[in-house]
């Protein structure tokens, strides 16, 4: 297999799927090799340390090894000090005797039983003993006493766990899941599993709490009062003077924004793929800026635009006479925010899906005498339909989480968000009532999921297959140029004013009152002082800066790997539960990021999966929280990809991951990027879901950010966002740099024929 | 089976060096570490941690958050603390974590040199959490606007009602600030229940916006988004000290206060090292540390010398707050839907 420059590069080639004849298909018979997974199990029962390693404490963390702290299960097991790992032997001796045994139903039985079983017990022991000892209160008195205490799992059994569930996928595939491929039940299972870990584990801990109240008893009253509350769903607005419920104002600016975003980003999309208008690049840029820019800044920058004593409405006032007014609190502001945030995401999921419309068809209905318009609205318009479907659906959600905007613009716009941020933190804590309003939050996202697979439907979109696609895309009709055009460049404008204003807020001394240029604000913030040892970061932004930056660029790769990987499956592979997968990739999205923060704290600070204050749980808190756009981003290109690609490759030979390698990744260039820069961008800029998981050594750029806004501090505030901007510039370069383009065989809109058609 | 002896080797390779790596670790040090929860201003928050690690040799691992979302964050790790101690912040979530057995009880030898209110704090929230410094409730007026619309100086709660002020003061919701929930205690310890409401229900035709956070309004009125903003007065002194066109004032009917409160977590890890910062925390040496960093509430260490720009509490005229009663669950509750159905829910 080459990549598939080669394929769709030369128009006409004869050969591609007719050569590999007939389909041979690995069966269990062939063979899946479970020896070196079950030597890792092994190695990790018997020699990795299987307790969480206390590096900060003053003993040598593997003093005493193999027993001690950082002994081994084994160990540790035999030597009566955890007896209550010693069990773990019987799964992995059932798994040892399938992978010895010729009889491959037999084998793959035993596989699985062993599997499953080491699982069940490995994180059964976990739960049922903690670190004082006994979990729960029935176990102490049925056993008496308070019971061995142990610590959290560490890099043994996180290892065993793994290759316990790597067996059960093997053996299954052994038995003919997934075409009995070994790689996608592998894939699949393990997608599963860190979703059930990392998604439903703590968000489940905190949905139960809505039917808690603040003791922790059981109240079903409580929560019926609650979620039918006249303040989340109260209709007065529509009648008199009163306020609306929260719920029908969330809703309604998240429907709002999902519009505008979608229609702002394909405006851009269009332009940027479709025209040949002068300043592409300056558009895109303006167009992946406000997605870079910390929260709080945006609004920030309205208010010293378009707040009372703001530039613009001064500007007003004095030349038109135009009364100055508060109108930028509440829903006007919330929304000209939200949209400036996230435009850039509905842009970069369209651009994708623009460029991958096949040229040819668009020839083929202008060759057919359509008007320009005619096969701009009845084929390119529904051919980017599961694009926009997906830009909206993201918009939507994105609104409906966002905390930041509404936080500084909201005035008395009251939206879901901020009332349960504040039903955790604020004067008057009710966790249950925090969980109601999550629940009502992730209700609507259900609903729009699945509005949006409703419309989608069932129809095909493949515009790329395997033939190349000589034709050229067909320029846009007029009227729709002028209208993106009317559009998009107004937009751009008012973007690049308010990052003006920004970059300038920064060497200023009091943005809105004092315009005297200083360099106080940078000096504070990232001041280096030649010191004894050499260079000291005595800035007090330093710390927080390294930090943000480590688990941005551990995060990012992650996030890409597993959000694209899961987009692969759920479009190219069918099996059992694939809705309901498919929802549960955007459960964390959809719920607000304190509820998230909150609930990572709850399930993650005791044993046996004991996670906070590491720089691990940051991490593995922003994969999952945005591994959506990867996955929304790849199904949304990859339902353009005509499937045949993939197949000629399974039947010349190839095996899932190499075909995914050389053939489905080149072409998910466009989603790889925008997985990659948005995660990275994301776990630079995310706050409400950080807060509670920063620790002091791993303090984030936007808690300090937070810090000084709340301290009123704006200028150290500006000044910090403008070099994580450019810190995020400079990423999404190098990200692009070695990511590189998408190449489909297509010819430039009339830029150098030549070259392409030889290419 | 070539494959197998590849993954055995590269197994055995892995799992050498990270042996290797768990014995690279190094021990920490002797003087032992503290995790302090601080709940002020980051630049107070660090010369702090700093003066403490010079003086004892502890180590400091300090994380700042908002005394609400530390209230929430010690709520969430009751069942495997991580901090220590909790320093700094408004009083009410300190009273609520004591309510609830979330911190511990412990007397300093440093009691006796502190003011009445900060002891009283420490009785109230049964020997739990205690009073490092004081700032009283006012409001700031933006002196260009007072002058440009030629009103008349407020100086009394009650001026606030002045028709011409409608849509011109801000304070924040109390059902997400504890400064704005500070005010609506005030008000009915001042008033009396329904009278209090009554006058808030005035108030309400002349706020142009109840924000969440509670020092919001104070740099609103800096920016001349407002004309009068309710916060706490040390707030409002933070921007005037910037050089805000602003003026403070100590309302004349009386006001109300908050007591920034220390508390030591239950189940702390260091037990030792909190009790230590804790005593050291309330020598006049660490709390004149506050006024270098630029923040004027004033200590609660007789012998601390109170910063020149704080609001002198002797010249306010400042009210006996009850807060075992108003920080009570029960009673911020009925408070907190009290005002939500009487006062916010009302058309203007």
């Amino acid at each position: 297999m080459t990549a598939i420059t080669d394929v769709a590069g030369r128009p006409t080639r004869p050969r591609a799927a007719g050569e590999g004849s007939g389909r041979k298909r690995r069966s269990g018979a062939e063979g899946v090799r479970s020896g070196p997974v079950l030597l890792v199990a092994w190695i990790a029962y018997a020699i990795l340390p299987w307790y969480w390693l206390d590096l900060s404490g003053s003993a040598h963390p593997l003093a005493g090894y193999p027993v001690g702290p950082g002994g081994s299960a084994l160990a540790l097991g035999v030597t009566g000090r955890a007896w209550w790992l010693l069990p773990l032997l019987v799964p992995l001796a059932i798994a040892t005797a399938g992978w010895r045994s010729a009889d491959p139903q037999r084998r793959n039985g035993l596989l699985v039983l062993g599997g499953a079983l080491g699982l069940l017990a490995t994180l059964k022991q976990g739960f049922l003993i903690g670190l004082k000892g006994w979990s729960f209160a029935w176990l102490a008195a049925l056993m008496g006493g308070p019971g061995p205490t142990q610590v959290g799992f560490g890099l043994g059994a996180g290892v065993l766990l793994y290759a316990f569930l790597l067996l059960v996928c093997q053996g299954l595939a052994g038995r003919g899941w997934c075409r009995g491929d070994a790689f996608v039940v592998g894939a699949v299972g393990t997608v599963v599993a860190l979703i059930l870990l990392f998604v439903f584990f703590p968000v489940s801990t905190i949905l139960a709490s809505a039917f808690q109240d603040n003791a922790g008893h059981l109240a079903l009253g409580e929560f019926a009062a609650k979620i039918t509350d006249q303040s989340v769903w109260g209709l007065d607005c529509v009648t008199g003077q009163l306020r609306c419920g929260v719920a029908w104002n969330t809703v309604f600016l998240g429907l709002i924004v999902g519009v505008a975003t979608t229609a702002l980003g394909l405006a851009f999309a269009l332009i940027a793929t479709r025209t040949r208008f002068r300043f592409k690049g300056a558009l895109r840029l303006l167009s992946i800026l406000p997605i870079i820019t910390p929260p709080f800044v945006i609004g920030l920058a309205l208010i010293l635009m378009f707040g009372r004593s703001g530039a613009v409405t001064a500007l007003l006032s004095e030349w038109f006479g135009v009364p100055r007014s508060r109108w930028i609190y509440g829903l006007p502001g919330i929304f000209i925010a939200q949209v400036l945030a996230f435009t850039p995401i509905a842009y970069m999921v369209l651009v994708g899906v623009v460029q991958g419309i096949s040229p040819s068809l668009e020839e083929a209905s202008q060759t057919l005498r359509a008007s320009r318009w005619t096969t701009f609205r009845t084929l390119t318009l529904p051919l980017i339909r599961p694009g926009l479907a997906n830009a909206f659906l993201l918009g939507f959600v994105e609104s409906l989480a966002d905390f930041g905007n509404p936080l500084v613009l909201g005035g008395n716009y009251e939206v879901l968000s901020t009332k349960i941020f504040f039903a955790v933190v604020g004067a008057a804590t009710d966790q249950g009532r925090a969980a109601v309003l999550s629940i009502v939050l992730l209700g609507f996202t259900l609903l729009a999921f699945w509005a949006q697979q409703m419309w989608v439907g069932k129809k095909v979109y493949v515009t790329v297959a395997g033939k190349g696609d000589a034709g050229l895309p067909a320029p846009l009709p007029r009227r729709v140029a002028w209208a993106c055009y009317a559009t998009a460049v107004p937009w751009a404008l008012f973007t690049a004013v308010i990052y003006i204003l920004i970059l300038v807020g920064g060497f200023v001394r009091s943005l809105g009152r004092d315009y005297t240029l200083t360099l106080d604000h940078y000096v504070a913030g990232f001041r280096i002082e030649q010191g004894l040892g050499g260079w000291v970061f005595s800035g007090g932004a330093w710390d927080s800066f390294f930090a943000t930056v480590e688990v941005a660029a551990m995060a990012a790769p992650l996030t890409a790997a597993i959000g694209l990987l899961t987009g692969y499956l759920l479009t190219r592979q069918r099996f059992a539960g694939l809705r309901a997968f498919e929802f549960s990739t955007l459960l964390s999205f959809a719920i607000p990021g304190t509820v998230i923060g909150v609930s990572y704290i709850l399930a993650f600070n005791v044993p046996p999966f004991e996670l906070t204050g590491t720089a691990l749980i940051l991490v593995i808190c922003f994969v999952f929280r945005n591994m959506p756009v990867g996955v929304r981003s790849a199904v949304a290109t990859l339902s353009q990809i005509d499937k045949s690609l993939d197949e000629a490759s399974l039947t010349l030979g190839a095996r899932s991951w190499t075909t995914i390698r050389l053939v489905v990744a080149p072409l998910l260039r466009p989603a790889i990027m925008a997985s990659l820069v948005y995660s990275f961008v994301r776990a630079m800029t995310a706050v409400s879901a950080v807060i509670f998981l920063v620790s002091a050594q791993y303090n984030m750029a936007t808690t300090y950010i937070v810090g000084r806004v709340e301290a009123g501090e704006f200028g150290i505030a500006i000044a910090y966002s403008s070099v994580l901007i450019v810190v995020m510039l400079v990423a999404i370069v190098g990200i692009e740099a070695l990511v590189g383009k998408r190449k489909l065989g297509r010819r430039e809109t009339a830029a150098s024929p030549a070259v392409a058609v030889g290419g | 089976m070539s494959t197998t002896g590849a993954g055995l080797r590269s197994a055995l390779l892995a799992a050498s060096a990270l042996t290797a790596v768990f014995s690279a670790a190094a021990p920490a040090a002797a003087e032992g570490q503290l995790t302090v929860y601080c709940s002020v201003q980051e630049e107070w928050c660090r010369p702090m941690m700093a003066a403490f690690e010079k003086e004892t040799g502890i180590k400091v691992s300090m994380t700042r958050k908002s005394s609400g979302e530390t209230y929430a964050q010690v709520k969430a790790e009751a069942a495997n603390p991580k901090g220590d101690i909790w320093w700094g912040g408004t009083g009410d979530p300190h009273m609520q974590a004591a309510e609830e057995g979330l911190t511990q009880e412990y007397q300093s030898p440093k009691n006796a040199e502190l003011n009445d209110w900060a002891v009283r704090q420490w009785e109230q929230s049964k020997h739990r959490a205690i009073g490092v410094y004081s700032g009283a409730l006012g409001f700031a007026y933006n002196t260009k606007l007072i002058a440009e619309k030629k009103l008349a100086e407020p100086k009394c709660w009650a001026d606030l009602l002045d028709p011409k002020l409608k849509d011109e003061v801000q304070v924040a919701d109390p059902n997400s600030s504890g400064t704005s929930y500070t005010m609506l205690a005030t008000m009915v310890q001042i008033m009396g229940e329904q009278k209090a409401f009554d006058y808030l229900k005035a108030l309400h035709k002349n706020i142009n916006q109840y924000t969440k956070s509670g020092a919001a309004p104070a740099k609103a009125t800096s920016l001349g988004e407002t004309t009068v903003g309710i916060a706490f007065m040390h707030d409002h002194v933070t921007m005037i000290v910037e050089g805000a066109p602003m003026k403070v004032v100590a309302p004349c009917e009386g006001t109300g206060y908050e007591i920034g409160s220390m508390s030591i977590i239950k189940g702390a890890k260091n037990l030792d090292n909190a009790k230590k910062f804790y005593d050291w925390a309330l020598t006049p040496a660490a709390q004149a540390i506050g006024a270098q960093a630029k923040s004027y509430q004033v200590p609660s260490n007789k012998a601390t010398p109170v910063p020149p720009q704080a609001p002198k509490l002797s010249e306010i005229k400042l009210i006996d707050f009850d807060f075992a009663k108003y920080g009570s669950s029960e009673e911020r509750k009925r408070l907190l839907a009290k005002w939500d159905a009487e006062v916010k829910n009302q058309p203007k």
